[in-house]
């Protein structure tokens, strides 16, 4: 069939790239204007071949190629036809055409909307980013090719994974790679800032639209794959601190650090190496997750079949990248320490503060995550590291963030004084001291760690919304700056995922029971009837399906259906979990197993979860206010090379 | 000079990310202990009727490919289409060794899928694989008349494999002979 | 000047302080949540303390897995073709839980000499190892076929 084309598209792809990365850079140091020129044609040309390769792989899984050797492996011709669209990036080298295909969508993007940053500057960007898309078309045509033929082709196909027969497959990895892929543009403004040499903080202001989109999505790309996990694994767990996960959350982390970096570099000029360092770690990390998931180095559920063949491959492109990148960063980076000084407190502080400690957070999960290997190379044995270190640092890391983060909104440039502050924080400490008494005092069994936490976010989320009251009552008119709304919105959604994070974890009561036909079991003033079960049949599994009356106060609260499904082609078995969400709490049930012959007596696990839907619902406010902040009109207006401080940096400022 | 800092913690990140990948190549591609040894004994019963029973020494004196299989093995139904061929060219002579499996499922999935094997064993209870080795299916093992083993695949059975590995070695094999 | 030097070694300070604070405490958080893997063989041959959590791995061996009949109770041995430990657990087993698969449980010896544990994990995939026990069954078939 045409899957060959599909191939040759890539080829051509990969000319294009080195066109883009080779030519537009050379002619920024030779003034040729032609060749700058040639990026924009070659970033567009580039997203269209890749296009068409990824269409042609996307048809020939909607038509059921099976001689298609990928397609044979994760697809079937029971497969329901909207999971054979997603079934495209289930496994290795379909998700690499697909992140190769954000990554060209994203260099498209800057093609289209920077044309008013300098022309040189521009270019340059453009051939990091061809250069960066270079690597991965060389991975996938030599290493990862997903056209390759099954000769003899198959009849039938393996079929995809259920476990991936999901909406959750189909949306989390390309929101997932469009913030992970997205952060090469931030990427891209540190080189090309370090090769021109720029001391000027413009750049930042350039690439901060672009790193706040690719975080929002990250945020979310995260958020759902743990609600994901949530719902398709049956045991009511939304994070494991496993190697995959880690490695998505730790460019989040940096990539938050850098966030809120670029802002004070823009502002006030400080913090200029943080912040280029910050931009350069925060692909890195992307890019070493890449290769944490697919080389086998580390043991993972969630990893794709690892390869260290192309292991190697990814270690050599990593180093190439971010050795390239720090290099020039060691090289070039201005000294230390220029831009406005600041005084102890004041605004500045508190960013430092906020930048070390999601640092510091993110090298502890690399810690983490790199400790099994370490031991292993040194052959002092075989480990695993437990999620409570994790959870450990985690909750001690963001002690001093929370507490920072309202005082820090607050607080002046430059200068401040901590009278003022905490006369200002005043109520909000008030309010969020009695939340989290109260709350203590209503559910004792919620403990002091928890209850704290919840005081802290209450003291995150009040102290947001005053900082607005406050501004509004200066200004006495009811127009709220978006770059405030914001903010605003982003730091909420902090505060309410720390609270449904609080909650969740010491006040979830779980129980897994054997429960026949007719069994009650009371939990959290709920009572839980077992039905019995009966057999389902789907498009491609047969299940069993429990029925279960929920009351309380003897009124019907929900009647849930967890399944048991056995998938035919793939002889998998596979827990579908029956679930009565709720903004307060969530009623969870899933069958273990049948403990007798005829289904009637199983094993169950019900579980009551107050706020657990806080934690998503906090993250969809902080990529929320990500979006916002980037939809700033002030980024659109012509980028000028030098730009007086205009009474624009003074709005943000409390005063 | 702090400047310098990243890159070094880079630097020696890659030494440790080299090591890493080194140990989980030796992981992936465990050299057999068994090349160039004994096969295993083993006397099993065949898959379609147990009463009759094959062991090495009846095996002896020609070249035969041992495959390890079961019906939950998803990497088995891939390779699948290349034993197939390979039992279509008959180039080879082929024993089917399904352990760890119920002997209904074992017949249900040659039925559906096709049955390449020459002869058939059952292994219910995976001794022999242990004793060969196996960890993980599937497994093809290359024994030479003289019952050494000369060749391991761990994994997937690839045309490559085949091409390179299985057919030159038994073509050396039957002119030696 | 002075004022902004001190302000800046005190901040300076500050930062080593905190960051070796969070270094040592991290150490410690790493040291007790490390869990080592064992494999049977291990269990048997050295003295293992009682009460200290580590990961056992291994086959399930077939037809010893035997469920109570009031509760979910459940014991299995678990082995690496050498040796075997007697595994007791309480709760539900996982989908891939199965006779002559791979497993990790994660729990601690009992006086007895059994295996209680906490936590049972299956391979996510029939094809699946963790390597580790591919490694102790690798080590252990070894010494048994030499021929």
């Amino acid at each position: 069939m045409t899957v060959e084309l599909g191939q040759i598209s890539l080829l051509a792809a990969l000319l294009t790239a080195f066109v883009l990365g080779l030519l537009p850079m050379i002619g920024t140091y030779t003034g040729n204007r032609r060749f700058i020129a040639v990026s924009t044609s070659a970033s567009l040309l580039q997203c269209l071949l890749v296009i068409i390769s990824f269409g042609i792989l996307t048809a020939a899984f909607v038509f059921q190629d099976f001689s298609v050797e990928y397609v044979a492996r994760n697809s079937n011709s029971l497969l329901p036809m909207g999971y054979r669209y997603s079934a495209v990036w289930s496994a290795h080298e379909g998700s690499l055409l697909l992140w190769e295909l954000i990554l060209t969508i994203w260099i498209a993007a800057v093609a289209l909307f920077s044309k008013r940053l300098p022309e040189v500057f521009r270019a340059r960007v453009l051939a990091v980013l061809g250069w960066i898309s270079v690597g991965f078309l060389l991975f996938i045509l030599l290493t990862s090719n997903p056209f390759g033929r099954l000769i003899p082709s198959a009849a039938e196909g393996l079929d995809l994974n259920p476990l991936l027969q999901d909406f959750g497959l189909i949306v989390h990895p390309p929101l997932l790679y469009m913030g992970y892929v997205g952060f090469s543009v931030a990427f891209a403004f540190a080189v090309a800032a370090l090769l021109g040499g720029e001391v000027s903080r413009d750049w930042v202001r350039w690439s901060r639209p672009w790193t706040l989109v690719a975080w929002a999505f990250l945020t979310i790309g995260i958020a759902l794959g743990s609600w994901w996990a949530y719902y398709e694994l049956g045991w009511g767990g939304y994070w494991f601190w496993d190697p995959v996960e880690n490695a998505s959350f730790m460019p989040w982390l940096v990539g938050t650090a850098l966030i809120h970096s670029q802002a004070v570099t823009e502002k006030r000029g400080a913090f200029g190496n943080w912040t280029l360092l910050l931009a350069l770690s925060t692909f890195s990390l992307s890019l070493l997750g890449t290769f944490l998931v697919r080389s086998g180095v580390l043991t993972s559920v969630h990893a794709f079949a690892s390869d260290p063949t192309r292991g190697i491959f990814i270690l050599a492109y990593l180093g190439v990248v971010v050795g390239g990148s720090l290099t020039l960063y060691a090289a070039r980076a201005p000294k230390m320490i220029q831009g406005g000084g600041f005084a102890g407190v004041s605004r500045e502080t508190f960013l430092l503060v906020n930048n070390l400690v999601f640092a510091v957070l993110a090298a502890m999960v690399l810690t983490g995550t790199l400790y099994p290997l370490l031991i292993d190379a040194l052959g002092a044995g075989k480990i695993s590291v437990g999620p409570p270190y994790f959870g450990l640092l985690f909750t001690w890391l963001l002690i001093p963030i929370v507490l920072a983060l309202p005082i820090g909104i607050y607080s002046r440039w430059q200068q401040d004084s901590s009278g003022r502050l905490s006369g200002m924080l005043r109520w909000p400490f008030l309010i969020s001291l009695m939340v989290g008494t109260g709350v203590w005092i209503m559910q004792p069994a919620i403990g002091f760690v928890s209850a704290a936490g919840v005081t802290g976010g209450a003291w995150v989320i009040v102290g947001s919304l005053f900082y607005v009251g406050h501004l509004l009552k200066k200004k006495s008119s009811l127009r709220i700056p978006a770059s405030v709304l914001a903010m605003t919105l982003a730091h909420v959604g902090m505060g309410v995922f720390l609270i449904g994070l609080s909650m969740t974890s010491t006040l979830s009561t779980e129980k897994h029971l054997r429960m026949d036909a007719g069994d009650k079991y009371e939990m959290a003033g709920y009572t839980f009837e077992f039905l019995g079960t009966s057999i389902v049949r789907g498009p491609n599994y047969t299940a069993d399906q429990g029925e279960f009356v929920v009351t309380r106060n003897d009124r019907e609260v929900t009647r849930l259906y967890p399944q048991k499904r056995e998938y035919a082609q793939r002889g998998n078995t596979m827990t579908e979990a029956a679930i009565d969400p709720g903004f307060t709490r969530d009623l969870y049930v899933s069958l273990g197993e049948p403990l007798d012959q005829n289904g009637q007596a199983w094993a169950v696990r019900i579980y009551h979860k107050p706020f657990i839907r806080w934690i998503w619902l906090g993250a969809i406010f902080i990529m929320s206010g990500g979006f916002l902040a980037a939809a700033n009109k002030r980024y659109r207006r012509k980028m000028t090379v030098k730009q007086p401080a205009t009474a624009k940096t003074r709005e943000v400022t409390a005063s | 000079m702090s400047r310098i800092f990243p890159l070094l913690g880079f630097a020696l990140l890659v030494v440790l990310l080299v090591v890493g990948l080194k140990i989980a190549d030796r992981k992936t591609n465990l050299p057999s202990p068994l090349i160039d040894k004994p096969v295993p004994a083993f006397d099993l019963p065949v898959l379609a009727s147990p009463e009759q029973r094959v062991s090495k020494e009846s095996l002896l004196g020609k070249p035969y490919l041992v495959n390890f299989w079961g019906s939950w093995c998803v990497t088995c139904r891939a390779e699948h289409p290349v034993v197939t061929e390979l039992a279509k060219r008959n180039a080879v002579y082929i024993v089917g060794m399904n352990f760890r499996d119920e002997t209904e499922d074992a017949m249900a999935w040659l039925k559906r899928w096709g049955n390449p094997y020459d002869v058939s064993l059952s292994d219910f209870d995976g001794r022999v694989s242990i004793d060969f080795g196996v960890y993980a299916a599937p497994e093809t093992f290359l024994v030479d008349p003289s019952g050494t083993i000369v060749f391991k695949q761990l994994g997937q059975l690839t045309w490559e494999v085949v091409e390179n590995e299985i057919l030159p070695r038994v073509a050396s094999m039957e002119s030696g002979n | 000047m002075t004022p902004t030097r001190k302000r800046r070694l005190i901040a300076v300070l500050v930062i080593i302080t905190g960051v070796g604070i969070a270094a040592t405490v991290a150490m410690k958080a790493l040291n007790e949540n490390m869990l080592f893997f064992v494999s049977p063989t291990d269990v048997q041959e050295q003295a293992l303390p009682a009460g200290k959590r580590f990961r056992l791995g291994g086959l399930v061996t077939d037809g010893s897995v035997s469920r109570a009949d009031d509760s979910l109770a459940v014991t299995f041995i678990v082995t690496d073709g050498l040796q075997s430990v007697d595994v007791r657990y309480d709760g539900i087993l996982p989908d891939l839980f199965r006779e002559g698969q791979g497993i990790i449980a994660i729990g601690e010896l009992t006086p007895d000499g059994h295996f209680e544990a906490s936590e049972v994990l299956a391979k996510h995939d029939e094809n699946y190892m963790p390597p580790e026990v591919a490694d102790a069954l690798a080590k252990a078939g070894n010494v048994e076929t030499e021929q």
